[in-house]
């Protein structure tokens, strides 16, 4: 599994000169925008054969010319050409969601899957927001495959739940375009990936992955009390019993040098 | 206390100044006799150097001072503050003003999908400071979470305490968004590979069921037996 970590995009991103930009292909300038970090580059030849994009022409408007603007098909004096201002932007439009439906078949892929396993080594996706996760690797992931039901959500292979992007840059990403298939996937196929004891041991607090247990002036909340924590079991694996949670520990890893008192001088105005 | 003091820096009182920081959002104003009834500040003389002038300083009366300590009179005010805030909001005005901040959604909203936007409340992982940065309790799931933004990752979560958030949702009852007799499937992700269930994460799925329809049944009884 090593062999593809070493592997490096193909491509350099230049920031500098706008000659530059046009030169980039379709893809890679569509990658490089912003709200698409969570996108791979889809390979040329996966979408050159056709028997990939099976069905796509009946899902997308002006699916020829989304597939040329996708491959830098030149129609010179043609097509382009004959479009009008808002017909040219609908067509662009189009290629953005081809491109996101061809993207959430071809991260399914054997060389899709080595793609993202890049991107998720690099934490790309980012990290899961819960506490007790500590920082663990999130990857993208959608509720529905059909496109324009939600947003690109994140799923945390420890605690086994779907968080929101806590950036607003994600809010317009459909979730179709990763789909509800491909985070499960991932971890099928890497399961070196999966954080230890993430789906079968317990969870205890000598263990890395405590439970968050909520205490009032240091005693545990009444369970007969209205509002006695009742979503422990959400966090619960086989083999936990309630007596191997008790915990008052912050994990290790929790930020322990925390830079407080803040200096006073950078935080006065 | 800085030299660009303009002429309404200067008539704000220090605790407005303190609250105008960048990453002090999450703090609601302490009331002035809170702070002046020395009760309520009992034992925090031995937590914080130069007790006397951090607590002058808070109150706008600081007048003698000596200048090398202005930075250290400055930090410890700042430490002061926040240990006097956890006592606060532990109070029923303190509580109130918090109220206030979670019907704002001052602390922003659980990321988790099936807590759609539930507001988070700020908890502290211990009461004893420089421990431990603040974190955000969601009353939906029950769990803490990472503050988001970087402003947030110098705060001390000992000036909110352990306490807060559950004694917070034990005076607002009503704010506590819980589905009755939850059942568990329907506040659960349930991964799927083309449509089929993760075969591990089903079985932990299977377990947890069992747990609660056992715990249910256990709490259910003890009620009866009371
Ligand atoms: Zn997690
Ligand atoms: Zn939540």
């Amino acid at each position: 599994m090593s062999n593809f970590y070493e592997k490096k995009p193909d491509y350099e991103l230049s920031t500098d000169s706008s000659e530059d930009e046009e030169a980039l292909p379709w893809i890679t300038w569509f990658c490089t925008l912003l709200g698409h970090d969570f996108f791979c580059e889809v390979q040329e030849e996966f979408i050159d054969d056709e028997f990939n994009l099976t069905g796509l022409s009946q899902m997308v408007n002006y699916f020829t010319e989304a597939l040329d603007i996708i491959l830098d098909i030149d129609t010179e004096g043609s097509q382009e050409d004959k479009l009008e201002g808002d017909e040219a932007a609908m067509v662009e439009m189009s290629a953005e969601i081809l491109y996101g439906l061809i993207h959430a078949r071809y991260i399914l892929t054997r060389d899709g899957l080595e793609r993202m396993a890049l991107k998720y080594e690099n934490a790309d996706f980012g990290y899961c927001p819960r506490y007790y996760c500590q920082m663990t690797r999130v990857l993208p992931c959608g509720v529905s495959d059909v496109p324009e039901i939600d947003t690109v959500r994140l799923y945390c292979p420890n605690c086994n739940d779907m968080y929101s992007c806590s950036s607003s840059r994600f809010n317009n990403i459909d979730g179709a375009f990763f789909g509800t298939t491909f985070a499960h996937l991932f971890f099928e196929t890497f399961p070196d990936f999966l954080p230890k004891n993430s789906r079968t041991s317990a969870i205890s607090t000598l263990g890395p992955n405590p439970i968050y247990i909520p205490k009032i002036f240091g005693f545990k909340v009444s369970e007969f009390s209205k509002t006695s924590s009742r979503m422990k079991w959400l966090r619960m694996r086989p083999q936990d019993s309630d007596s191997e949670m008790e915990s008052d520990s912050i994990p290790a890893s929790a930020p322990k040098n925390l830079p407080l008192p803040p200096d006073l001088n950078a935080t006065v105005d | 206390m800085s030299d660009s003091d303009s002429d309404s820096e200067f008539s704000k009182s220090w605790v407005e100044w303190f609250m105008s920081l960048k990453g002090n959002e999450f703090f609601c104003e302490v009331d002035d006799d809170y702070i002046l009834d020395f009760f309520n500040l009992t034992g925090l003389n031995a937590e914080i150097n130069c007790f006397q002038q951090a607590l002058e300083l808070i109150t706008d009366s600081l007048e003698k001072y000596d200048e090398n300590m202005v930075n250290q009179i400055e930090k410890s005010a700042k430490e002061l503050y926040g240990l006097i805030h956890a006592r606060y909001i532990l109070t029923n005005r303190g509580l109130m003003k918090m109220q206030e901040k979670h019907r704002k959604k001052d602390f922003g909203l659980c990321l988790r999908a099936n807590c759609y936007n539930n507001p988070l409340l700020p908890v502290g992982l211990s009461d004893t400071h420089k421990k431990a940065v603040v974190a955000l309790y969601c009353g939906c799931c029950e769990d803490i979470y990472r503050v988001k933004q970087s402003k947030h990752k110098s705060v001390d979560g000992a000036y909110f305490g352990t306490t807060f958030p559950h004694l917070f949702y034990d005076s607002f009852p009503g704010l506590k968004s819980r589905i009755v007799d939850p059942e568990p499937s329907k506040l659960r992700y349930v991964p799927k590979i083309f449509g089929f269930k993760v075969h591990d994460i089903a079985n932990i799925h299977r377990w947890q069921d069992k747990h609660v329809e056992r715990e249910n049944s256990r709490i259910a009884k003890m009620l009866e037996n009371s």
